[in-house]
C-alpha cells in the first residue's frame, strides 16, 4: 500500500496546449510536404508550418522540462510523486517496446510466412504462381519483380561496423551504469567522466550507423525501395537510431545538469529515467544485431 | 498522514478560474473530464450525422442521394469519429471524472500531461476531418484502412489521416499511462487492489491494453506512410512483402482495441446494477479475473477477422478456438450480473434500464460473435451485414448505452441536480426501440449475402433496409433529447443529495453533490 504525503497538484499550465499547436503544425506541415510534393505542388508554406511547428515544440520542451525541475529543486515533489515518475517512465518504455514489437513482427512474418510463400513453400503455397521462377532466400537479393522493385546488390554483413557498433552500446550500458553508481556515492567528478564517456559512445555509434548507411545506400543499392529486406532494414534500424539520437539528447541534458550542480546522492529521477532510457535502446540494438544482422 | 496539497497550491484553492483559460489551461480532472465529454458528444454527434448519410442512402435500392465514392467516405469517416472520436474519448472522460474520486485522490497523477493528452485529440481530428474538403476527398477505404486500398489505391488525403492517427495514439498512451499512475499511486490509505471499485479495475486494465497496442497501430501506420511515400514495400508482394501483413498488424491492435471500447463499460455497469438491485455485486473477485482474462485472451485472437484472407488450416483452427475462449470469462460476467438482481429489490431508474438493456444485448453481440468465431462459418458470413449486424449490437447496446448508463447514474455528482426521470426514461426507450430496428434486420440482411460497405443492393433486401434505416433515424433523432437532458440537468432541476441512489457504494458518494472542485486533499481512510 502506497503511503500518501503532500501530493502536488500543479496550478493552471499554458504549456500543453502550446505543446498541441506546436504538434499539431508539425505534422499538418509535414503531411502538406508530402502529398504537395508528390503532386508537385509548392511546399513553401508545408514547409514554414513544419519549421513553425518545430520550434514551438522546441520552446515548449524547454519551457516545460525546465518547470518540472524548476518544481524538483524547490522541493515540491515528494516520494510519492517520485513513484509516478517512475511509473509514467516505465509504461512510457513499455510503449516504445510494442512500437518496436510491430516492426520486429513484420520482419519475422515476411521471413517466415510472406516470403517462403512467394517462393511456393508451405500451406499458402499457391501464391507462387504470382511470380513463376521467384526463389525465396533471405536476405531477399532478388525481389519477386525486380522491375518495380530493384534488388540490393549485397546486404551488409554482421561482423564489421555492426559487430563493432554492438561493442560500443554495450560498453555504453556499462558506463552509464558506473556514473550512476558515481552520483550515488556522491562522487560527482566520476559521474561527469562515465556520463560524458557514455555520450560519446552512442555519438560514435551514431557515426558508424550514418558511415553504415551511406555506404548501403552508395556502393550496395540497399535503400528503403529495395524490397522487402531493405524495408525492415531501415524502418528498423533507422527508427534505432532515432530513439539513440533521443537517449544521447538526455544524457547530453543530464550531463549539463550535472555540471549545473542538480540532483544529490537519493534525489537524481531524471538521470535514472534517462539511464533506464539508454538500457532500453541497447537492448533493441541486441535484438536487431541477432536477427537483423546476424540471422 | 498529512494533508494532500502542499503550501504552494493550497493559497488558490478557490475554484476555477474565470473564462475561457480555466478549459485551455487546466489541470483539474473534473474540468478535462467534462471536456472530453463534451467533445466526445460532439463527435457522436458527427459521427452519427454519416450515419444517417449512410442510412438515407440505402432506404431504399438504388444510388438517389449520394455517389459511391462519397458513400465509401462516409462509412471510412463514421467508423473512425466512433472509435477514436466518440467511445474512447468518453470512458477516458468518465475515467478522469471518477477515478479519482473512487479512490480517494486529489487528481489524476500528471496532470498537466492529462490536459495534453485531451487537447490533442481536438487538433487529431481536426485533421481528419479536414481531409472532407481535400482534393481526392476523405479517406475511403473503411475504417480497417486496409492495404493496398489504403496505400497504393488510397486518396492524397491518406497521409494526413496517418499523422491524425499518430496524433490521436500519442493522446490515448499518455492518457492511458496517467490512468495507470493514478490507480497504482494514488488510492487511498487501506484501499488494497482487491477493494478498488470494478470501474477501476476495468479501466487499470484498459489503460494497459491500450499502452500495449496503440503503439502497434502507429507503427501499421508508419509502415503504410512509409510504402506511400517512400518506396517501401512492406505491404506489396512484389517487393517480397504483404498485403496480408498489414490485416495481421492491424488486428493485432484492432482486436485488443475492441475490448479497449467495452470493459469500462462493463465496470460501470457493474457498479450501476447493484446500485439498483440493493445488493452487494455477485463474484467480485470474480469479475475482477474474468476482465484480466478477457485482456489476456485478447491478445491471441486477432486472425480471426480474416479466416477469408487465407491463412493456414493450423492458424484458422487455433484462433477459432481461442476466440470460442473468450466467452467464458465473459460469460463468467453475464452471469454475475443476473445473479447480482436475482432476488434484488429492483427498481428501474434511467441508468438501471440502460444497464439491463446493456446486459441483454450485448450478450446478443456476443453470441452472434460466436457464431463469427467459428472459421467455417464465417467463410458465408464475411463481411456481409451480419458483421455489421454484430459490431454494431456490442458497441451500440454495448459501449454506448454503458455510457449512457454511467452519465445518468453520475450527472446528479457531476451537476448536484437530478435530471428529468421522464424524459431520460424516454431517451432510453426511443434509443431501445430504434437501435433494435436498425440493427436487428441486419442479421437478416447478412445471412441473406447482402455485403457490407455498398451504397446500392439488389431488390430483396429492400424492406429490411427501410426497416433498418426508420431505426436508425430514430435512434440518431432521440440523441438530441439526450444533450436537452444534459443541459436540463446542469442549468437546474431537483437539488441531488450526496448518494441519490439509496443502493449505490464507494467513496464517490461520500462527496457533498455537485462534487467540489478539488476534493480528497487528505485522503479518506478505506476500511
Amino acid at each position: 500500500m502506497a503511503t500518501n504525503q503532500t501530493y502536488y497538484v500543479p496550478e493552471q499550465s499554458k504549456w500543453p496546449i502550446i505543446a498541441t499547436v506546436g504538434l499539431g503544425l508539425t505534422l499538418f506541415g509535414l503531411a502538406s510536404i508530402l502529398v504537395n510534393g508528390s503532386q508537385g505542388e509548392s511546399t513553401t508554406i508545408p514547409w514554414t508550418l513544419f519549421f513553425l511547428g518545430a520550434l514551438i515544440m522546441a520552446y515548449m520542451l524547454f519551457g516545460w522540462f525546465g518547470n518540472v525541475i524548476r518544481e524538483s529543486r524547490a522541493g515540491l515533489y515528494s516520494p510519492q510523486m517520485d513513484r509516478t515518475f517512475r511509473w509514467g517512465m516505465s509504461w512510457f518504455i513499455f510503449s516504445e517496446v510494442m512500437f518496436f514489437a510491430a516492426f520486429f513482427g513484420a520482419l519475422f512474418y515476411v521471413r517466415t510466412f510472406a516470403v517462403p510463400w512467394l517462393g511456393g513453400e508451405g500451406d499458402r503455397g499457391s501464391s507462387a504462381m504470382l511470380w513463376d521462377g521467384f526463389q525465396a532466400t533471405w536476405p531477399l537479393t532478388q525481389n519477386p519483380d525486380p522491375s518495380a522493385y530493384p534488388g540490393p546488390k549485397e546486404v551488409i554483413g554482421a561482423w564489421g561496423l555492426p559487430l563493432i557498433n554492438t561493442i560500443l552500446l554495450v560498453s555504453s550500458s556499462f558506463t552509464v551504469t558506473v556514473a550512476h553508481h558515481g552520483l550515488k556515492a556522491g562522487n560527482r567528478q566520476k559521474v561527469k567522466l562515465w556520463l560524458a564517456a557514455t555520450i560519446v559512445l552512442g555519438l560514435s555509434f551514431l557515426t558508424l550507423q550514418a558511415f553504415e548507411y551511406h555506404h548501403a545506400y552508395a556502393e550496395l543499392d540497399l535503400t528503403l525501395s529495395s524490397g522487402i529486406y531493405g524495408s525492415t532494414f531501415f524502418m528498423l534500424t533507422g527508427f534505432h537510431g532515432a530513439h539513440v539520437t533521443l537517449g544521447c539528447l538526455m544524457l547530453i541534458i543530464m550531463l549539463v545538469r550535472i555540471f549545473k550542480g542538480h540532483f544529490s546522492a537519493d534525489n537524481h529521477f531524471g538521470f535514472e529515467a534517462a539511464s533506464w532510457y539508454w538500457h532500453f535502446v541497447d537492448v533493441v540494438w541486441l535484438g536487431l544485431f541477432v536477427f537483423v544482422y546476424i540471422l | 498522514m498529512s494533508a494532500v496539497a502542499d503550501t504552494h497550491t493550497q493559497e488558490h484553492h478557490h475554484g476555477p478560474a474565470r473564462g475561457f483559460t480555466r478549459w485551455l489551461l487546466t489541470t483539474n480532472h473534473k474540468d478535462i473530464g467534462t471536456m472530453y465529454l463534451v467533445f466526445s458528444f460532439t463527435m457522436f454527434l458527427l459521427g452519427g450525422s454519416m450515419a444517417m448519410v449512410i442510412r438515407a442512402e440505402l432506404f431504399q435500392p438504388g444510388l438517389q442521394i449520394v455517389q459511391p465514392e462519397f458513400f465509401n467516405q462516409m462509412t471510412t469517416m463514421h467508423g473512425l469519429i466512433m472509435v477514436f472520436g466518440a467511445v474512447m474519448p468518453a470512458f477516458v472522460g468518465l475515467a478522469n471524472w471518477m477515478i479519482p474520486m473512487m479512490i480517494g485522490a486529489p487528481d489524476m497523477a500528471l496532470p498537466r500531461m492529462n490536459n495534453w493528452s485531451f487537447w490533442l485529440l481536438p487538433c487529431a481530428f481536426l485533421i481528419l476531418v479536414s481531409t472532407l474538403f481535400m482534393k481526392g476527398g476523405a479517406p475511403n477505404f473503411g475504417w480497417t484502412f486496409y492495404a493496398p486500398l489504403s496505400t497504393t489505391y488510397g486518396p492524397p488525403s491518406t497521409t494526413f489521416f496517418i499523422f491524425a492517427i499518430h496524433i490521436m495514439g500519442i493522446s490515448s498512451i499518455m492518457g492511458a499511462i496517467n490512468v495507470i499512475a493514478t490507480i497504482l499511486n494514488l488510492r487511498a490509505p487501506g484501499m488494497t487492489l482487491m477493494k478498488m471499485p470494478l470501474f477501476v479495475w476495468t479501466w487499470l486494465i484498459t489503460a494497459f491494453l491500450l499502452i500495449a497496442v496503440m503503439p502497434v497501430l502507429a507503427g501499421v501506420v508508419t509502415m503504410m506512410l512509409m510504402d506511400i511515400n517512400f518506396g517501401t514495400s512492406f505491404f506489396d508482394a512484389s517487393g517480397g512483402g504483404d498485403p496480408v501483413l498489414f490485416q495481421h498488424v492491424f488486428w493485432f491492435f484492432g482486436h485488443p482495441e475492441v475490448y479497449i471500447m467495452i470493459l469500462p463499460a462493463f465496470g460501470a455497469v457493474s457498479h450501476i446494477i447493484p446500485a439498483f438491485s440493493r445488493k452487494p455485486l455477485f463474484g467480485y473477485a470474480s469479475m475482477v479475473y474474468a476482465v484480466g482474462a478477457i485482456a489476456l485472451l485478447s491478445f491471441v485472437v486477432w486472425a480471426h477477422h480474416m479466416f477469408t484472407v487465407g491463412i493456414p488450416i493450423a492458424g484458422q483452427l487455433f484462433f477459432m478456438y481461442a476466440t470460442m475462449l473468450i466467452a467464458v470469462p465473459t460469460g463468467v460476467k453475464v452471469f454475475n450480473w443476473v445473479a447480482t438482481m436475482f432476488r434484488g429489490s429492483l427498481s428501474f431508474e434511467t441508468p438501471m434500464l440502460f444497464a439491463v438493456a446493456f446486459v441483454i444485448l450485448f450478450t446478443i453481440g456476443g453470441f452472434s460473435g460466436l457464431m463469427l468465431a467459428i472459421a467455417p462459418s464465417d467463410f458465408q458470413y464475411h463481411d456481409t451485414y451480419f458483421v455489421v449486424a454484430h459490431f454494431h449490437y456490442v458497441l451500440v447496446p454495448g459501449a454506448i448505452f454503458g455510457i449512457f448508463a454511467s452519465a445518468y447514474f453520475w450527472l446528479p455528482k457531476w451537476t448536484g441536480h437530478m435530471y428529468d426521470e421522464t424524459l431520460g426514461k424516454t431517451h432510453f426507450w426511443l434509443s431501445f426501440i430504434g437501435m433494435n430496428l436498425a440493427f436487428f434486420p441486419m442479421h437478416f440482411l447478412g445471412l441473406a449475402g447482402m455485403p457490407r460497405r455498398i451504397p446500392d443492393y439488389a431488390l430483396q433486401f429492400a424492406d429490411f433496409n427501410m426497416v433498418s434505416s426508420i431505426g436508425a433515424f430514430t435512434f440518431g433523432a432521440t440523441q438530441l433529447l439526450f444533450l436537452f437532458i444534459v443541459i436540463k440537468c446542469i442549468r437546474g432541476g431537483k437539488e441531488a443529495p450526496a448518494k441519490p441512489w439509496e443502493g449505490a457504494e464507494g467513496l464517490e458518494w461520500t462527496l457533498p453533490s455537485p462534487a467540489p472542485y478539488h476534493t480528497f486533499e487528505t485522503p479518506p481512510e478505506v476500511k
